[in-house]
């Protein structure tokens, strides 16, 4: 394991949990887009160039944004903060508690697949030869796959649409 | 690599570094000048012969201004929005060819920091993420005005990026590569005659409605007038940087000249050649067979010449953001959200189907 590897998952995991402890949610924003740095730096390593500049581009440049753009909307702060009752805390980290033991549990025996050094091609995330086995291997799950996103685009394009008769603005 | 070879991209990597910022401080004394010439106005005269000390003078007074805090702002976002502004804008400049390659014997120079083959994509993510600084500085600000100014920063980069990316695309379907350097490099045709048709191979003859297209993204993603509405100072003060002060201020200002470079730089690199240049190969022609330099030297004098001529480009793209500036008034925020949802998405989009459609028919390639 290299320095820089054993250095992103640190900061990866660090951040990762910032976005969960952190009081403010501008705060956890901004870890969840640290995070998906160290996770671009991941893919990076992996020698797959096209997936970590998207990664960024989609997830850091676009969704991010709106999030921030949302929460700071809301305006939260810890006087108009709503309180769960602690039932429901209680039963939040039950629930949560659970699914972490049955994740760990389920993957504690997996052997992660091994790959053939041989027939292994290291370029395989370079944008060219991605672009190959999307269009040539794949191209029916692609097409399909963008055409979902064409119908929730679509859909939400609906969703956000005014009735008959409601004041636009 | 041997590590000499890494020291020397090492120097060009601050090289890069440190023009760019030299850049940036000089633009704020030729947005004075423009300015002062298109008002028919004096400008900057005091400070240094033609004023041209006058960016030292603005950084002493910046440097030497207090540090505000305002009451209830968040102080370690209120800091980290304008540094965030600075590196943002400074790391985008690391992918763009400057120039071909410089040999000294077996010694190669690339003058470029880093050549990559996803290089667009790196410019358009950096660039995506530009926009952090301004609203986090606006948010940790607390003052409704700093984050009105943040809001309209997020969704105008937003819906901007939109087009701006689908312009690209219309080039990537011609180029054929994602990587900045190879994108110059197709802009040329080698053994041309002694004629102009060296300057037809640029990109901006092929796609002008993508250009045009780009250019107004461009200024939209640079916080420009026409479109600087996140500062629009008649209706929201100062926008989202109505609270700083000092140097934090400082760092605002110039991370938008910083950008400024940087979109004319991917501009001229896009759509104008980059250091790709007219007659350029009768002049290195002329350097190998009529002069007594050494192979080398000529390949460098013909590549220095192609870094003058991006320069050049970068220079007059510059100008160009100044006079449009100086020129046009501001848009109003609904004008601004239809212009990039219903005119130039649509607009891209039909630009991808033309140059799909042109590409087909074999009338580009």
């Amino acid at each position: 394991m290299s320095p820089l590897f054993l250095f992103l998952s640190f900061v990866a995991l660090l951040s990762a949990l910032g976005v969960v402890l952190a009081k403010n949610p501008v705060h956890s924003v901004l870890f969840l887009i640290l995070t998906f740095f160290t996770l671009s730096g991941h893919y990076l390593l992996l020698n797959a160039q096209f997936l970590a500049a998207v990664n960024i581009i989609v997830y850091a440049g676009a969704i991010m944004v709106l999030f921030l753009f949302v929460i700071m909307f809301l305006n939260l702060n810890e006087e108009t903060e709503p309180h769960k009752p602690a039932l429901a805390k209680f039963a939040a980290a039950i629930a949560g508690g659970s699914l972490l033991l049955i994740l760990v549990a389920a993957l504690r025996n997996v052997s992660p697949a091994g790959y053939d050094p041989n027939s292994f091609d290291s370029q395989i995330g370079m944008v060219d030869r991605l672009g190959m086995v999307l269009f040539r291997d794949y191209a029916l799950p692609f097409e399909l796959a963008s055409i979902l996103l064409l119908a929730a685009m679509v859909g939400s394009v609906m969703l956000g649409k005014r009735e008959t008769g409601e004041r636009n603005f | 690599m041997t590590l000499p070879a890494l020291g020397w991209q090492g120097l060009v990597v601050l090289a890069t570094f440190g023009i760019s910022l030299l850049i940036a401080t000089y633009c704020t004394y030729a947005e004075r000048v423009i300015a002062a010439f298109l008002q028919d106005r004096v400008g900057p005269d005091r400070a240094g012969p033609f004023g041209l000390l006058q960016p030292l003078a603005d950084a002493v007074k910046l440097f030497t201004k207090e540090e505000f805090f305002p009451a209830g702002a968040n102080r370690a976002l209120f800091v980290f929005g304008p540094c965030l502004a600075m590196i943002t804008a400074l790391m985008s400049s690391a992918v763009i060819p400057f120039g071909n390659f410089l040999q000294f014997g077996d010694t190669i120079v690339h003058l470029q920091g880093i050549e990559i083959n996803v290089g667009m994509l790196y410019v358009f993510g950096i660039v995506s993420l530009g926009v952090y600084g301004i609203m986090i500085g606006g948010w940790a600000s607390n003052n409704k005005f700093s984050l009105l100014g943040a809001i309209r920063a997020a969704s105008q980069n937003i819906s901007y990026e939109l087009a701006m990316g689908l312009a690209l695309i219309a080039v990537l379907m011609m180029s054929g590569t994602l990587s900045l350097r190879e994108i110059t490099l197709q802009q040329t045709h080698v053994g041309g005659g002694w004629h102009l048709s060296d300057i037809f191979t640029w990109n901006v003859f092929k796609q002008p409605l993508g250009f045009v297209i780009f250019i107004v993204c461009a200024f939209a993603e640079t916080n420009r007038t026409p479109f600087d509405l996140p500062e629009c100072e008649t209706e929201l003060i100062g926008g989202y940087h109505t609270e700083y002060s000092s140097m934090k201020m400082g760092l605002y200002l110039f991370a938008e000249y910083v950008n400024v470079f940087v979109a004319t730089a991917v501009m001229s690199v896009l759509y104008f050649g980059g250091f790709n240049y007219p007659f350029q190969y009768e002049f290195l022609d002329f350097l190998t067979n009529k002069t007594s330099l050494s192979a080398d030297w000529a390949h460098n004098i013909f590549v220095l010449m192609g870094v003058v001529a991006m320069f050049a480009k970068i220079f007059t793209g510059i100008f160009f953001f100044m006079w449009v500036r100086w020129t046009l008034p501001r848009f109003r925020y609904d004008q601004l959200m239809r212009l990039g949802w219903t005119i130039l998405i649509p607009l891209a989009i039909f630009n991808i189907l033309l140059t799909g459609g042109l590409i087909t028919f074999g009338v580009i390639q």
